[in-house]
């Protein structure tokens, strides 16, 4: 057992060793895996604010990560056919400009997690989880059917879009970018569970009558949670949408829900790398079983298991002392 | 009325035919213990989730320090200085001692939107939280995690936080179940020491603390209030010796 803080520079350290050494014996793809590995991390690093921190079990996050994917789509697409969003009542063209995607992915995605949050959280326990998952499905059912971007067949991205003073088609550098990004994610996350907002979420995912009566407002506390929750997944759905240069209704899929859910399960609930940890397993797994089956769910499905039944807070959880959870 | 803290106006609260609360009044003044006793079933859980909150009331008022509260929240009221213990611990029971106190200092203070900077090391935050710590005694138990408290440290906790909220009144749902003899008498000591500070509002079944501590006491069965007075006054009431006491005698 080791402290979870040296587990977690372990971690990173994997993260800048591993795409280093394939860059160095030139590997691409395996940079493209760890790429894979950054984003999926991203999105589950926003999941686990809302159910680790907050015990708000949201089935679905792919709503976010999907809009976030579609916002690029639909930017993109519009900069790469020269054609404008809307002319009327003012004009709104595509771009290719990474920043400026990311932004609009966060904004949009926090509006769509504000709606969703609104009405989702005058439930709790089965009926959060089962409205969740009504509007991630609702958002899948609307994006296949809706022909303007491709329906079902998605839309295709030809080049990847532009960061000022970073060549993005070059996988070591894309990969830099969203290592950067998650970086500094959960630097702001780990910021924000030890600050007031913080302990006052998991005390109120802790027991919600006794937030209540020391005078926190639980309802608006948890909305600001759950919208903070879903503008990290869906900047990760941006960058994910980046990084394959193509998104489709499968992004909104509760399948990818579940998947972001089983990086978190896999890593460790609330635990600050859990997310990281579970989507490297988790995309380790599908690369390696993958390519000896086509049932790979299943070695999957009995590690989540293994992991359920005897590793208390994940694999995270297993392997480090619990720390103090707000303290310093 | 205008010198009680807390106003229970003509309370109803039915469950289908179930007259929970059939016209509640009562009023806790200023420095009082105000002890609220009656069988199992009478409504004084109910009667207290319509004072602090999470019931409303059918027909009536609560009102607190002069104003309607009646169409608040929990959380409103709990910053308008109500400060409530429970009858089952309700504290965060994965968080240290420290930790739960500063949630209530967190809610005392407003600081809940506040993203970026350590709570645990916040100064205000933790100067109010430890005042109130020191205050039950649990100084020494800072860093202990609470579900490793024992019972009697946790109610000694449940206080504490609700001490954080410099409350103007004291909602306490039976604090001394499950003392023992101990416990239960140092508890009323110090629940002696606190009214002067806030008057406390107190449901309580051990009628040892009930007589040693309330200026005065209402006595509820079913639904309503069948008498109001000092503890001599209940006592030799004959009424409540009939539907309550008596009752105790022959159990």
């Amino acid at each position: 057992m080791i402290r979870e803080r040296y587990l977690n520079l372990i971690i990173l350290a994997g993260l800048v060793i591993v795409p280093a050494y394939a860059l160095m014996v030139d590997e691409p793809f395996t940079i493209t895996l760890a790429t894979k590995v950054v984003i999926l991390a991203l999105a589950g690093v926003g999941l686990n604010l809302a159910l680790g921190q907050g015990g708000l079990v949201s089935f679905g996050h792919a709503a976010y990560f999907g809009i976030g994917g579609y916002t690029m789509g639909i930017l993109a697409s519009h900069a790469q056919n020269y054609t404008p969003l809307m002319t009327s009542p003012f004009l709104i063209e595509g771009t290719n400009s990474m920043p400026v995607i990311w932004l609009v992915a966060v904004v949009v995605s926090a509006l769509l997690a504000l709606l969703i949050g609104a009405l989702s959280l005058r439930t709790s326990g089965v009926y959060f989880i089962m409205v969740t998952l009504a509007f991630g499905q609702m958002l899948y059912y609307f994006a296949i059917s809706w022909p303007a971007y491709g329906g079902e067949d998605g839309l295709s991205i030809y080049v990847r879009n532009q960061f000022p003073g970073v060549n993005t088609l070059v996988p070591i550098q894309f990969y830099g970018l969203c290592f950067a990004i998650l970086l500094i994610v959960l630097f702001l996350v780990d910021r924000l569970n030890k600050s007031p907002f913080g302990l006052a979420l998991d005390g109120a995912h802790q027991n919600e009558e006794r937030a209540l009566t020391v005078g926190i407002n639980v309802y608006r506390l948890r909305l600001v949670a759950f919208v903070i929750s879903g503008a990290i997944t869906g900047l990760a759905g941006a960058l994910f949408a980046d990084l394959n240069r193509f998104v489709s209704p499968v992004m909104f899929d509760w399948h990818t829900s579940g998947q972001i859910m089983i990086f978190i399960i896999l890593g460790g609930v609330a635990r600050l790398f859990g997310p990281i940890v579970g989507a490297a397993l988790y995309i380790l797994l599908e690369h390696f079983l993958g390519g000896l089956s086509e049932y790979w769910f299943i070695y999957l499905g009995a590690i989540l298991l293994f992991v359920v039944l005897f590793a208390k807070g994940g694999i995270v959880g297993g392997l480090s002392k619990k720390e103090m959870s707000h303290g310093g | 009325m205008a010198d009680s803290i807390l106003d229970v106006v003509d309370v109803h609260k039915s469950f289908g035919a179930l007259k929970a609360s059939d016209g509640i009044s009562l009023t806790l003044k200023p420095g009082e213990i105000h002890a609220l006793i009656g069988p199992n079933g009478a409504g004084k859980s109910t009667l207290i989730k319509q004072i602090a909150g999470g019931l409303q009331p059918d027909e009536g008022a609560v009102k607190f320090l002069g104003q309607d509260i009646t169409g608040k929240t929990t959380a409103q009221r709990a910053q308008l200085g109500l400060g409530r213990t429970f009858q089952i611990s309700a504290l965060a029971m994965g968080f240290t001692v420290l930790e739960n106190v500063v949630l209530g200092a967190i809610g005392q203070s407003g600081s809940v939107f506040r993203f970026f900077s350590p709570a645990m090391k916040d100064r205000a935050l933790l100067d109010r939280a430890r005042n109130a710590l020191e205050r039950v005694g649990l100084s020494d138990r800072e860093t202990t995690i609470t579900s490793e408290l024992s019972h009697g440290q946790r109610r000694q906790l449940e206080v504490a936080v609700a001490l954080t909220l410099a409350p103007k009144a004291f909602l306490m749902d039976e604090p001394m179940a499950g003392l023992g003899a101990e416990g239960s008498r140092e508890l009323t000591g110090f629940l002696r020491t606190l009214k002067s500070e806030a008057p406390i509002l107190l449901v309580e079944h051990d009628m040892d603390a009930v007589f040693a501590l309330a200026d005065r006491i209402s006595v509820l069965v079913y639904g309503k209030i069948i008498a109001t007075g000092s503890v001599d006054d209940i006592r030799n009431n004959a009424e409540v010796k009939t539907a309550y006491l008596g009752e105790e005698d022959a159990a």
